[in-house]
């Protein structure tokens, strides 16, 4: 069928069941606006800013694990959509960004925002396209959504430039892509397995240590079988929360600078990892030269690059999370004996006794953390939590009892601020029916607080949970702890009213200072079908802990104050 | 760790920003690259890239599994048993003895190509290892420009 470049855009989204798609006009992509201003195969989200299309267009994807897509024009509409590329890119998101393009008469005059996108997007990107022809644009379209929904998913950039889009073609939507150059999945083989099962069934204290690629998989129920036929005990990592379920006998917890005791203590004595999708992030290990030294390691991943680049594998396995579980568990069955690890688990259950993940409460005063485990006494499984980045993430992670994976999302790889609310944007636009709450902090919040108008434009109701504590939090601890207390540029003091803020983008905005202000503000917030802002203020001066400081080994946590000494031996 | 040298060779598929994704992920992971070639495979539409790299056993791994990770990248073969050649062009001034010369050319096999009216050129091509010691010799005959390529490599 003959339409032009931007009538083929719109029909390959439709055709890759594309719903909802994020983005911004401008120049160079207005003749894709204008087919999508004509059909009705899929809704368009304005965001304010293009930063925030990504986002939304990311969290769309963690919550329900198809491609997100979002739409941008070149220049400086590409330029501010590179964050969103490299945070997806970093937590292996499965997206499809579009971009318009100068003219390809204009390319590489420096034409009125002309950048070149290839160049800035290579590094943040699984891959990217610049289309020089009408005639391949179906077929890159097509690899594009394939190419980000295979193997270690993730962005996927295709710059067009104007001229294509207006330019008629013959619309053919291929049904097959023909990449001879792209391995997608390897097949996981069954020797590999076959190895790891001996070295499961010969080790003494295995752990489990689950990582992102296992959300990714859809591995979640296959890894909990595991765990319940070997009866090993796991740790998760941040981006793995909800793989295990908050209340598994056999989850340890989170592991890493901010995890808790028992699971950097377990990481630190097992003589036997078996990582799952978990790419041994320098936030997990501590200092790499003295992390689990006992320990041999199982590594499944889809991704060979990740296998020893920073730990030396001894049982590589490749491939796909889910399958490889599945087999391992077929390898396992009526050959572990359930009461092999009881010694073990033991001698873990004293370490959580001994320092459990606590801290300190108040009456005077809310505490951040008491925020967050409310929020998960009266939302628990129901609620989709989002998050930015800094202290409020880390309470949220170790406070949240995360029950199945996608609930929690986050940008754990690049760690951007701004985050957020955008990604909340897109998981309820995913999930409408599901309460959607942005944990979020006094500094992150104001980096897409644009998109509160976003939300009241289209009525999607989240709720923003600001743990206001008038710091760039996670910074001041590290001050507190490593710079003497000198706090340089991060003390907010000066901010907006928060409320007011809520109220001037059309939401509704609480400024919340005693617990019983903050049940009536959420139970609120909910009943309202407006975007909200719960502001909080909360102890200024609380650090998170467990702390790892960077490079120290895993097992040497700066740790709260009450502990239970009486409870654990040793 | 121990660095070892490691020649590479890409075969990638022939499209004009596949380089830039190559140079961009050894820039990017601060990997070395010594030397580099390029040049499309007869009758095919892929090209090769011969990339001779430094460094030690992990980071060589890491390269050779990057580099597959690179979409249009068909294979990469990390050379153990090959033949390699390097080339290199070296202008000497006709004040210096031509004989001379081109005794010291035909004993690393290779040849005078060109002779001006003050200059001459002479051409090596041999292993890397023979073309440092090629260059060295002919600095007695001061050179006055001396242009190297990159390694090319077959395995055997």
């Amino acid at each position: 069928m003959q339409m032009n470049g931007a009538q083929m855009v719109c029909e390959a989204l439709v055709a890759e069941g594309v719903k909802t798609v994020f983005g911004y006009p401008g120049g160079a992509i207005m003749n894709v606006y204008d087919a999508i201003y004509k059909q009705d195969g899929f809704e368009h989200i304005l965001n304010r800013h293009e930063q925030a299309s990504v986002h939304a267009a990311d969290g769309y994807a963690r919550a329900s694990g198809e491609v997100g897509v979002a739409m941008v024009t070149s220049g400086p509409g590409f330029t501010n959509a590179v964050t969103g590329l490299a945070t997806a890119y970093m937590d292996s998101i499965p997206l499809v960004v579009i971009s318009g393009q100068v003219p390809q008469i204009l390319l590489g005059t420096d034409g009125f925002q002309e950048i070149d996108a290839i160049g800035i997007s290579r590094p943040c990107t699984k891959h990217n396209y610049l289309v020089r022809d009408i005639a391949e644009l179906p077929r890159i379209l097509k690899e594009a959504f394939h190419i980000a929904r295979t193997g270690r998913p993730g962005p996927v950039l295709v710059d067009i430039p104007k001229d294509i889009t207006a330019e008629m073609g013959e619309f053919v939507y291929p049904e097959s892509v023909d990449l001879p150059s792209y391995m997608t999945i390897p097949k996981v083989e069954s020797s590999a397995i076959e190895l790891a099962v001996e070295a499961i069934l010969k080790a003494k204290k295995p752990l489990i240590y689950i990582g992102g690629g296992a959300v990714l998989s859809n591995a979640s129920e296959a890894i909990r079988a595991f765990a319940e036929l070997s009866q090993i005990p796991a740790v998760e990592t941040l981006m793995a929360l909800g793989v295990m379920g908050a209340e598994n006998p056999l989850r340890l917890g989170m592991l890493g600078m901010h995890g808790n005791y028992a699971s950097n203590m377990a990481m630190s004595e097992t003589d036997l990892i078996i990582s799952l999708g978990a790419r041994f992030d320098d936030r997990v290990t501590g200092k790499l030269s003295e992390f689990a030294q006992y320990a041999k390691v199982i590594h499944v991943d889809i991704d060979p690059a990740n296998i020893s680049k920073l730990v030396a594998v001894d049982y590589p396995i490749v491939g796909d999370v889910k399958e490889a579980v599945e087999m391992l568990v077929s390898g396992l069955k009526g050959k572990v004996q359930t009461k092999q690890y009881d010694d073990w688990r033991e001698i873990l259950a004293r370490y959580d006794a001994l320092y459990p993940q606590s801290f300190e409460d108040s009456d005077e005063i809310i505490k951040p953390q008491w925020v967050i485990e409310r929020l998960g006494e009266t939302l628990g499984e129901e609620a989709i939590v989002t998050s930015d980045v800094g202290q409020h993430q880390m309470w949220a992670a170790q406070h949240y009892p995360f029950d199945r994976p996608r609930q929690w999302i986050n940008s754990g790889g690049l760690g951007t601020m701004g985050f957020g609310l955008p990604a909340a944007l897109g998981a309820k636009k995913a999930f409408p029916n599901k309460t959607v709450i942005n944990v979020t902090g006094d500094g992150s919040i104001l980096m897409n607080v644009q998109e509160l108008v976003t939300a009241s434009e289209y009525k999607i109701p989240v709720i923003n949970v600001i743990l206001n504590n008038h710091f760039l939090g996670m910074v001041r601890q590290w001050q507190t702890f490593f710079y003497e207390e000198r706090y340089s540029e991060t003390d907010l003091t000066f901010q907006p009213n928060f409320k007011a803020l809520a109220e001037a983008c059309h939401g509704i905005g609480y400024d919340v200072t005693t617990k019983e202000e903050f049940d009536m503000a959420l139970k609120d917030a909910i009943e309202q079908d407006k975007v909200a802002f719960i502001n909080i203020q909360v102890a200024r001066f609380e650090n998170v802990l467990p702390m790892v400081p960077a490079n120290a080994a895993l097992n040497n946590m700066m740790l709260p104050k009450i502990a239970n000494p009486d409870k654990g031996e040793k | 760790m121990n660095e070892v040298r490691r020649v590479i060779s890409i075969v990638v598929e022939n499209e004009s920003s596949v380089l830039s994704r190559v140079a961009g992920l050894f820039a990017g992971r601060g990997y070395n690259i010594e030397t580099l070639t390029v040049a499309p495979i007869p009758n095919s539409k892929r090209s090769r890239i011969t990339i001779a790299t430094k460094g030690d056993e992990r980071t060589i791994a890491q390269i050779t599994k990057q580099l597959n990770k690179l979409i249009p990248v068909y294979e990469v073969v990390e050379h153990n048993e090959m033949v390699e050649k390097e080339m290199v062009l070296v202008k000497f001034p006709l004040s210096e003895p031509l004989a001379d010369i081109e005794v010291l050319c035909e004993a690393y096999n290779g040849t005078i190509v060109n002779v001006g009216v003050d200059m001459c050129i002479g051409m090596v091509a041999d292993e890397p290892c023979r073309i440092k010691h090629f260059i060295e010799a002919s600095a007695r005959f001061n050179p006055i420009e001396i242009v190297r390529g990159g390694v090319v490599a077959i395995e055997r």
